[in-house]
């Protein structure tokens, strides 16, 4: 398993949030996707659309399992990965890079240093994961 | 699977010729025979349906190549746990096409569908007396609907006394049936944990109920074919909090003449009559899943209820029973006269009712066949049922101990779950030890259930197989246990002797090809 | 005991290997106070020979469509069962299999499903149709669930033109998510559009109507579509679907969701059940539909091959977030439906709706003669009509039922408003000489 990305957060439920600019991209985790399997599907929120800390916004579908996605702040989705449609496999291949999910413009950017650090992300999946 | 040489591969568009035809219908004998001239052309298609055109030959050698390629019952070991894939009675199948059984109209008047009603009536009477419990509804058509009924009489048996519940609570070992049917009903799921020996954590359950609970669901014996040894103190825990008790009755096949639902305190319970009661599996149903209730819920019943009117109730099954078993052993003569002024009915006055299921009366035809099981075992051939599947799921236990982990330790009931755990260290998953068992003639039991066991292998051989069958499969998962150590790339490439082989699951979930499309396309009206 | 295999000795053998000494043994977890005293109580087993003869007493009291003519429909229709179909369903390994979770070892029944779905699809007209759902009652209820889904709306409008024991059903697992149920009343035997059309709004999930609807008369599926869709509504369809060799399949007209009951492709009427809940949708809300899904693939070594595809929207994998509770299904009489429409095929399916429809309209004609009866609506019908009787059509029927015929289906119990109607079915199976007897013994009822 390749280590987890520095500079980027994390959350409980296998969500990345990384920062850019005044926005944050948001994708599942390395070890979320091998979890999963070959995802099959993902079901995106609409642009514009509400986003609460901790609160489902979409769903992961692989063959043998459904995931929800968890927003990681709270704000408003700015971008959705479109390519999701046609290459769902994104996901599995490139979790931190083209497999992200959503973009959103935070109501407020501090939520991020409620996250896990890489560090902290390290030690949780190797404790188990929940 | 049997079919010498290259494997079937067609699908019957692929057959299809035009002009060629497989039916006969007579030709039009009232006048008007045109229906663009009684019927206007808005309501009518401009071009047939793209349906294919074959001879009855065609149809007839299509479909007999296509059953080839399954593996079933009648052909093969089929130990899936928990569906309780006994042998199907072929007397069971000649009763249902019975024409006084397979064609009659469900709206025909009752006074000329008393064999119809009164079958039904019996049947009822036989599945209450097995569950002990006091009412059975047959309308509901499989287990998860047997399940739904269930959690709507219990909510509204809350409601009629002035309570509203809003949780019901269920095993983390339970068959997904369960929390999705409690879902549709409107309730909030809670998952109880269970403990390393698969039974229920009597803290956790006892943490979780109060009087907001309307529920406890449980399968029993448990998806481990675990009896759960403080099934009293569960129903105690639940009754003092005002809590109803549900019994999955998936694997009753296990507890028939041993104990019932009624007497260990349930307050309603589901049959599956396509896993207990010999009803064939049908690729996927019909099944039937009558619920059976105790007289506090039997307001609640769906609606219409089968009633039998001109009769005392006091001893009325007792009588009947002589009546019936004095009129079969007097073959010929005039039946008892009590008989005669038994009237069954459809009885819709029924105002607390939860309603409806199905549109009608319940799957008929499984009833009959039911029915007909039940009448051709009597009370001492459904004990010795559950007698022998007990010792056939142990005996099976016990020959694979050495080579697998146990899901839980034994005696188990009528099923067992092994976990290849071990054999997994190799490579070797609970997926690869079922295809390899479709190499060596025998259908796989059921992966990955009960979710709460890692590489789960849930076997139910069922009281209909002999101890060879038993003894060959046991073989068998020895000698993929053997494969696991010395030869792991044998199993995870199987299987190799079925006519495809570990289909692309991902491809058909990434990109669904869900109805067969012409070559060329263009050919919709 | 021909059921049982295993002989007193053979049980004898695996207790030593178990190393029980009894059965009995081997039940000690169960509590000893709720072990069973008694033998169960049930009636002594019968000998095959005696059982069959009890069980076809039985059946002899039952009027069937053999030994009576049967005119009855409302949901359930006596079409024409090729024979090839029960020899080829009574294959053991059709009908003893079960669900192909070990799809290497089931390719027959997926195989089949995927013609099921693709007949069925292009039948009613929809992209994509599901392996079935148990009847016609139960498919309306998932859909009403799944447009509820869909649109986060919680209000069905319901034409009352639809069969009232599907509309009970869709009651019921309307309760859960407390869904409201509003109907709209037909004029002259149709869903008024200017009645439809103020009752949807924007708390409105679907427009549901049937056709041809439980009357019998023809409805016009295309208006009513824009009528739910200009509310951002979806259009769910009642129908049956082996009338559509010869009329317009919804998904022509715009429905969203068809659903319907396939019990007159091939499936014995069997005293109301198991039937088949036909139900098909749009491709873009097939991830939301209930029911199982046989997709086509391939394997490893790139040859076609069959499986249950979209499985995660169903109970074994999302549980309480399933898009149903569904597991067992219909499957065998799916295969029955599949093994008849290719048995009919294109041109047999347009012959069949062609002799209902011919047969029907010259039994009405005939009927509508007879002093004080006359067709209660004027709307296109079908197969099926509604008759108005000067007498309590309670009474007529079972004055003909000593005629051996089976004439109609009393609406009293369905409608107040039509306790003078009786609604009588037409299929191809009716001869001229059956429905002129209908008509004679009609009269002297009457008379």
């Amino acid at each position: 398993m390749a280590s987890v990305p520095e500079g980027l957060r994390y959350t409980r439920e296998h969500e990345w949030a990384k920062a850019e600019g005044d926005r944050v991209r948001v994708g599942i985790t390395a070890y979320a996707q091998d979890q999963l399997g070959d995802v099959v599907f993902v079901e995106l929120p609409a642009v514009g659309a509400a986003v609460r800390q901790m609160q489902g916004f979409g769903v992961v579908e692989s063959v043998k399992a459904v995931s929800d996605l968890f927003a990681p702040i709270d704000g408003t989705v700015a971008e959705v990965n479109a390519a999701l449609g046609s290459t769902p496999e994104l996901v599995n291949q490139d979790p931190y890079g083209k497999g992200w999910i959503i973009v959103i413009t935070p109501s407020d950017p501090a939520q991020l240093e409620s996250l896990m650090t890489a560090g902290d992300y390290e030690a949780f999946i190797a404790s188990g994961g929940h | 699977m049997s079919g010498a040489g290259r494997s079937y591969e067609k699908l019957v568009f692929e057959l299809s010729a035009p002009g060629r035809i497989a039916f006969s219908l007579p030709e039009p004998d009232v006048p008007a025979a045109d229906v663009s001239s009684l019927i206007p052309a808005r309501y009518l298609r401009q071009a047939p349906p793209e349906l294919p055109e074959v001879s009855e030959v065609d149809v007839v050698r299509h479909y007999s190549r296509l059953s080839q390629l399954n593996y079933g019952v009648d052909t093969h070991f089929y130990p899936l746990g928990s569906c309780t894939m006994k042998y199907n009675p072929k007397l069971n199948e000649d009763m249902a096409r019975v024409p006084g059984f397979a064609r009659v109209h469900p709206l025909a008047p009752a006074e000329v569908s008393q064999g119809a009603l009164r079958l039904m009536y019996e049947l009822s009477a036989y599945l209450a007396e097995i569950a002990g419990m006091d009412a059975v509804s047959l309308q509901p058509a499989a287990g998860a609907q047997g399940e739904l009924a269930g959690v709507l009489m219990i909510r509204a048996y809350h409601l009629a006394n002035g309570e509203k519940r809003t949780k019901v609570l269920i095993p983390d070992s339970a068959h997904g049936t369960n929390p999705a049917s409690t879902a549709i009903a409107g309730f909030r799921v809670v998952q109880i944990k269970s403990e390393r020996t698969g039974e229920v954590d009597l803290l956790d359950l006892d943490r979780n109920l109060d009087t907001d609970t309307a529920a406890f669901m449980i399968t029993l014996p448990n998806t481990l074919g675990l009896f759960e040894t403080r099934i009293t103190e569960i129903v105690e825990l639940c009754h003092a909090k005002g809590v109803q008790i549900y019994m999955d009755g998936a694997n009753l096949n296990a507890i028939l003449g041993i104990t019932r639902p009624g007497d260990l305190g349930f307050d309603v319970c589901h049959f599956n009559l396509h896993k207990t009661f010999t009803t064939p599996h049908g690729g996927g149903g019909p099944g039937a899943g009558p619920v059976g209730v105790k007289s506090h819920l039997e307001p609640f019943l769906p609606v219409p209820v089968v009633t039998r009117t001109g009769k005392p109730a006091r001893d009325e099954r007792r009588r009947r029973d002589e009546a019936q078993e004095s009129d079969e052993s007097r073959a010929g003569q005039p039946r008892d006269e009590s008989e005669h002024s038994a009237t069954y009915s459809l009885d819709w006055k029924r105002p607390k009712s939860i309603g409806k299921l199905q549109a009608f009366w319940g799957n008929f035809g499984m009833l009959v066949r039911a029915y007909t099981y039940i009448r051709t075992m009597g009370p001492a051939g459904l004990r010795s049922v559950s007698d022998n599947a007990v010792l056939n799921a142990n005996y099976i236990m016990k020959r694979l101990e050495a080579h697998y982990d146990l899901g839980a330790p034994g005696p188990c009931m009528h099923e067992c779950v092994l976990s290849a755990r071990r054999q997994k260290q190799r490579g070797v998953t609970a997926m690869d030890v079922a295809k390899r068992l479709l190499d060596l003639g025998f259908y796989a039991p059921s992966t990955y259930f009960p979710l709460i066991v890692d590489e789960a292998l849930m076997i139910e051989p069922t009281e209909t197989e002999s101890k060879e069958t038993l003894d060959a499969f046991c073989e068998a998962m020895i000698q993929i246990a053997r494969e696991a150590d010395a030869s792991p790339e044998v199993p995870r490439s199987a299987p190799v002797l079925t006519p495809v082989r570990r289909l692309d699951q991902t491809l058909a979930a990434r990109q669904p090809n869900l109805r067969w499309k012409p070559p060329a396309s263009g050919l919709h009206p | 005991m021909r059921y049982i295999s295993n002989t007193p000795a053979q049980q004898r053998e695996m207790l030593a290997v178990i190393g029980a000494g009894s059965i009995e043994e081997l039940l000690a977890r169960v509590p000893a106070k709720a072990r069973l005293s008694r033998p169960l109580e049930l009636p002594a087993p019968l000998a095959e020979h005696d059982l069959i003869q009890h069980l076809r007493r039985l059946g002899a009291q039952n009027a069937d469509a053999d030994s009576h003519v049967c005119f009855l429909g409302a949901g359930a229709y006596d079409h024409l069962i090729p024979s090839p179909i029960n020899h080829l369903i009574s294959r053991g390994e059709f009908f003893t299999a079960y669900t192909p979770y070990q799809p290497e070892a089931s390719q027959g029944t997926l195989r089949t499903i995927y013609e099921y779905q693709t007949m069925i699809a292009e039948l009613v007209g929809m992209d994509v149709a599901n392996a079935s759902i148990y009847d016609g009652g139960s498919a309306l209820a998932e859909a009403a669930l799944m447009a509820h889904a869909v649109t986060g709306r919680e209000e069905i409008v319901v034409s009352a033109g639809v069969n009232p024991l599907y509309q009970r059903v869709m009651r019921t697992y309307a309760e859960g998510p407390a869904l409201r149920l509003t109907r709209v009343a037909l004029a002259g035997g149709v869903t008024p559009l200017d009645a439809a059309t103020p009752a949807v709004s924007g708390d409105t999930a679907a427009l549901v109507i049937q056709s041809p609807n439980f009357y019998g008369c023809l409805e016009d599926v295309a208006e009513t579509a824009a009528v739910a869709h200009a509310a951002g509504a979806l259009l769910i369809v009642v129908t049956d679907p082996v009338n559509l060799g010869v009329l317009l399949p919804p998904g022509a007209s715009g429905a969203d969701i068809v659903v319907g009951e396939g019990q007159g492709l091939g499936v014995p009427m069997s005293f109301g059940g198991p039937n088949l809940g036909v139900f098909a949708t749009r491709y873009d809300l097939v991830r939301r539909m209930p029911g199982r899904l046989a997709g086509a693939t391939v394997d490893l070594e790139g040859r076609r091959g069959f499986v249950l595809t979209l499985q995660t929207r169903e109970q074994h994998i999302r549980r309480e977030k399933a898009t149903s509770n569904i597991c067992t299904n219909v499957a065998l009489c799916a295969l029955m439906a599949t093994i008849y429409m290719a048995t009919l095929g294109k041109q047999g399916l347009v012959r069949v709706g062609q002799l209902s429809a011919a047969k029907a309209h010259y039994a009405a004609g005939v009927l509508g003669e007879i002093p004080g009866v006359r067709l209660r609506f004027e709307a296109p019908f079908f197969k099926e009509f509604t008759l108005e009787l000067p007498k309590a059509p309670e009474r007529i029927v079972r004055r003909l039922l000593k005629d051996r015929i089976l004439a109609g289906v009393p609406l009293g119990q369905f409608d107040r408003a039509l306790r003078n109607c009786l609604l009588v079915a037409v299929t191809e199976k009716r001869s001229r000489a059956e429905i002129d007897t209908l008509a004679q013994a009609l009269r002297r009822a009457l008379a």
